[in-house]
């Protein structure tokens, strides 16, 4: 006994206070940290994007010097793709996965904890080179040589280590999230039933556990170049600038398809709830979801149709960008499929979903342009990119995203967010949006190369890029307005039951917020979207016919061997016990990030960091999986 | 939706605008890409429209409505049209496939025969160099300049390009699409520009269309800029006659004095050719660059601007200053004013030439400097 009190001072089970979320396991609250703070860097990343419009709204900008505008941008870029649309998607995956597939909690609780520490304090580290004299300023793609040109700052030192680590958080939560699907699911809950969302999570854990490697490579061999005199990218020296190129696309190309799947996994849930419809071609919808994963990764090189690399790699690799644009379409087709027929409710998680469909439908388009090649070679690295990769990136991301939040916002508060402000926050965000990013497509045909800081006049630039800014601008009130939203309706929103969309998957049966343990009840499948076919029958015409019996959301399966009253089946729930080991393991890893980036006398803190990180994990490895509890 | 189809309309109302388009093409390469272009968007187009319409109709007819109690028919898919609407997009995209493979074999076939103009090109952080190894002077010179270069129409012109640091990409959009100019690498661009170039105004003088560079290359990326001057076979002759004359050593004035401070101090970097009264001809500045970089000739042939004909240019820094009396005092002031660079990091021996560093030049040096340099025209 004296024994487990120690234990307790060490890991309290507590709920509340900075030291339960320090030490949580919980799938659930994880998500969350990881929402809040991708949230949180999207208004950091949204406020540069705002400065760079600011400076571009007329020829010859004052606003910000050279230096700080090649800054901006490089931080806006990596920090919408590294720390926000990802670990976005890594929110929703963390909350949702377990709870659509049955399960009680990810395969590794730990391991989820220590990815998100990670992403965190690598986060912290990218930003805290803003203080100590510059942050990165060689775009995200850091190009070799000019990311390893000037040795005398650390900024890009920065960015070497510090997109690593994130990659290190990131290949341990992939890892956390295939062992989920693969040995989690509930009973019955075969792969063919597994709902999108959970499909395309696993598509994504594959494309990163697969393209994050050659990219880790590529950035240690950077880092020694530019602090070691190693000579990988020195072309003088026999090095290859291509290589980076090469390496870096490897992972940069999948790394798009890793940043928009899960949102088309959550629209693909979405569009059949305020359709009343099943998603049309679930089958197709999630094959060809795993055929752009495929294909994504021969397709890296048309982010080089104008390096160099001859005219048949350029044919290959523009058929095969066409190829995909296969999958893609059938997407579409089988989203709009959806609505065919139904009946459908314009909600705000719908609306969203809805422009999600159309912005990627431009975006998608002008991505084919891209794959004809010789048009690409003026397309390439202009504004006219800019323009198509917001399209797909914000026009279908982060719309996907927003229609997610709208629509699991319920779940996690157990409040409804406000419809009428949610509304206006749509119109706003999606005219704001068409009004930025549409004019960008003129401007790159017309001659504008993107990561310039200024322009001159008398080159036709300066109408559409004052439209961008008007834009940008509208787009920065709407996410104002939903930040209100958000704080707003966590206390005063509508309370939203168990089930407010009359939802078709498993996380509408249990309350909301979810319990510890999500299930009561270890959930026992017999269908895709089981929940749905447990309201509704179909009659003869295959119509809809709500079943008489049953209450949405109130329902309470038991599983074969459930006999007894769920309260007792309750308490002998195990859940992990919360454990500080995880954090304890990442900020050693960060330690050692900053000794390595100020390598001069930064030995000291890679020692430190090292061992700290051994603790953590030789701690880790050795405390009780379950706390006693008697 | 709606602004979906206003952006295309606004793509064909404003296409053409301005000296740096592609979609106002001055040769037949880039009218080619457009051409290409073209086809490609009207095909997206219709598909764009096709989409979205059968879109919006589903959802204005299956909307719900007030007191709506139709009960939905529950179709999981239909395999048919599932296979239709994958086989047709393939389809489609195999008749973009043609055209595109043959453009890529068009514009990545270099130009051959004894008409072409040679041009090699180097890209450096943050201005171009352009050399006519053709072009030469009865002593074996060839035609150096920066940042503007002078091409006859309706010739061929193959591009060799290389840079002296990081990657470049050179892009002069109405004449071809862009080509990266990476080191220890050599690419190739063809430029054509068409008789009609000659006279086509988009408001830099006629038969004057603009570039940059393209691939981000640093603190001044957004200033390495360059202007193509489109001429008329006699005047483009005439032109690099002339680029080939030696510059004359001033003998007496500001002018003399300031070629005193040229030599002492830019000569670090820059190089001349000039005529001493004797009538010698020297190039001034070689030496420092052999010493530095070594006897194997390097691709380029400086670390600055080549010098003999600056008041010919009608910009210097990047092409993104006007070649004025203002602009080039100010210049020797203080070079870091007028452009961002960062010549604190310059390192001659490793090549590294990040900018002209302030050498605090007094006022009436650069008087003097200034005089000789618009002198040499």
């Amino acid at each position: 006994m004296a024994v487990t009190a120690e234990r307790v001072d060490l890991r309290p089970p507590g709920e509340r206070g900075v030291w339960s979320w320090l030490t949580t396991v919980d799938h659930k609250r994880i998500g969350l940290l990881y929402g809040v703070t991708a949230f949180a860097f999207f208004f950091i990343g949204g406020l540069e994007a705002l400065l760079i419009r600011l400076q571009l709204a007329q020829a010859n900008g004052e606003v910000l010097s050279a230096d700080a505008y090649n800054q901006l941008f490089t931080m806006h870029g990596l920090t919408m793709v590294f720390l926000v649309i990802m670990p976005i998607a890594a929110a929703f995956t963390n909350y949702f996965l377990p709870i659509l597939i049955g399960a009680r909690d990810v395969a590794f609780p730990r391991l989820n904890a220590f990815s998100y520490w990670l992403f965190l304090f690598s986060g912290i580290m990218i930003y805290s080179s803003f203080v100590v004299g510059g942050s990165p300023d060689g775009a995200w793609v850091g190009y070799s040589p000019l990311a390893t040109q000037i040795t005398e700052t650390v900024r890009m030192d920065y960015w070497a280590i510090g997109l690593n680590l994130l990659g290190v958080a990131s290949i341990a939560s992939s890892a956390n999230f295939i062992a989920t699907v693969f040995t989690m699911r509930a009973p019955g809950m075969t792969m063919l039933r597994m709902p999108v969302f959970a499909w395309m999570a696993l598509v994504v854990a594959f494309l990163l556990i697969f393209s994050l490697p050659p990219v880790a490579i590529g950035l240690f061999q950077l880092f020694l170049d530019r602090n070691f005199g190693a000579l990988f990218y020195q072309a003088a020296a026999g090095g290859d600038p291509l290589l980076w190129q090469h390496l870096f696309w490897l992972f940069g190309h999948p790394e798009v398809y890793v940043l928009i799947l899960p949102a088309m996994g959550i629209i693909s849930e979405i569009l059949p709830v305020f359709s009343r419809k099943p998603l049309f071609g679930y089958e197709f919808v999630v094959f060809s979801g795993a055929a752009i994963g495929f294909v994504g990764f021969g397709v890296w090189a048309h982010h080089m149709f104008t390096s160099g690399m001859g005219p048949v790699a350029e044919a290959g690799f523009g058929i095969a960008t066409m190829i995909i644009a296969v999958p893609t379409g059938v997407k579409i087709f089988n989203w709009i499929g959806t609505t065919w027929g139904g009946r459908i409710r314009f909600q705000t998680p719908m609306l969203f979903s809805l422009a999600f469909i159309a912005m990627f439908v431009i975006g998608g388009l002008s991505g084919v342009t891209h794959a004809v090649v010789p048009a690409d070679t003026q397309q390439h690295d202009s504004y006219y990119v800019v323009a198509h990769f917001h399209y797909v990136l914000f026009g279908g991301a982060v719309f996907g995203y927003v229609a997610g939040v709208y629509y699991w916002f319920p779940k996690w508060t157990g409040r409804m967010l406000h419809e009428g402000w949610g509304k206006v926050h749509f119109w706003l965000m999606l005219i704001g949006f068409n009004l930025t990013f549409a004019p960008m497509h003129i401007l790159g045909l017309n001659g504008m190369p993107r990561r310039t800081y200024q322009y001159g006049e008398g080159l036709g630039w300066d109408f559409w890029n004052l439209i961008a800014t008007v834009g940008a601008f509208t787009i920065g009130v709407s996410f104002l307005l939903f930040l209100g939203n958000i704080l707003w309706a966590r206390t005063r929103g509508i309370p939203a039951g168990n089930d407010p969309w009359d939802g078709r998957t498993l996380e509408w049966t249990i309350s909301s917020p979810p319990p510890v343990h999500n299930f009561d009840v270890e959930p026992v499948v017999h269908s895709l979207d089981d929940f749905w076919h447990r309201k509704y029958a179909e009659d003869e015409e295959g119509r809809l016919v709500k079943m008489p019996a049953v209450t949405g959301g109130t329902l309470v399966e038991t599983g074969g061997e459930g006999e007894g009253d769920t309260h007792d089946a309750h308490e002998d729930i195990h859940m992990p016990s919360p454990s500080y080991y995880p954090a304890l393991s990442s900020l050693g890893l960060v330690i050692t990030g900053y000794g390595l980036i100020y390598l001069s006398w930064g030995w000291a803190a890679v020692v430190v960091g090292m061992m700290i990180t051994l603790w953590g994990l030789f701690g880790w490895s050795l405390e009780p999986i379950t706390r006693e509890e008697h | 939706m709606l602004t979906a189809s206003l952006f295309i309309a606004a793509i064909s109302a404003c296409s053409g605008s301005g000296p740096q388009s592609s979609l106002e093409p001055e040769g037949p390469i880039a009218q080619d890409i457009d051409d290409l272009w073209e086809f490609v968007l009207i095909l997206a187009t219709i598909v764009l429209v096709i989409v979205l319409a059968v879109f919006v109709i589903s959802l204005i007819r299956f909307r719900e409505r007030k007191d709506d109690q139709r009960r939905p028919r529950q179709v999981h898919g239909n395999t048919r049209l599932e296979i239709a609407w994958t086989i047709l997009p393939a389809v489609l995209l195999a008749v973009l496939a043609v055209p595109t493979v043959q453009g890529i074999f068009d514009i990545r076939t270099p130009p051959e025969g004894p008409d072409v103009l040679q041009i090699k090109v180097t890209g450096h952080q943050w201005w171009w160099e352009f050399e006519y190894p053709d072009i030469t002077s009865d002593d074996g010179r060839t035609l150096l300049t920066a940042n503007e270069l002078h091409i006859p129409a309706g010739t061929r012109v193959n591009l060799t390009m290389t840079s002296a640091d990081v990657i470049h990409s050179f892009w002069v959009p109405p004449l071809n699409g862009k080509r990266d100019v990476v080191p220890g690498r050599v690419s190739f661009l063809t430029l054509v520009a068409s008789e009609e170039a000659l006279v086509a105004d988009n408001g830099f003088g006629p038969g004057v269309v603009l570039g940059q560079c393209a691939e981000f290359c640093g603190l001044a990326h957004a200033d390495m800029r360059l202007r193509v001057f489109v001429e008329t076979p006699e005047d483009f002759e005439a032109w690099a006659q002339q680029q080939l004359e030696p510059a004359a050593v001033p003998t007496e004035g500001a002018a003399a004095a300031g070629f005193e401070t040229f030599n002492q101090v830019c000569t670090a970097c820059h190089q001349a050719t000039v005529s001493q009264p004797d009538g010698t001809v020297e190039t001034i500045g070689l030496e420092n660059f052999i010493e530095a970089r070594g006897a194997d000739s390097p691709f380029w042939s400086s670390f600055g601007p080549n010098l003999t004909h600056f008041g010919s240019r009608t910009t210097f820094g990047g092409a993104s200053l006007d070649n004025v009396t203002d602009h080039l005092t100010q210049w020797l002031a203080n070079p870091s004013d007028l452009k961002p660079m960062a010549p604190e990091y310059n390192d001659l021996a490793e090549g590294r030439i990040l900018g002209m560093p302030n050498f605090g030049l007094a006022p009436d040096e650069i008087a003097n400097l200034v005089e000789l340099l618009q002198r040499w025209e």
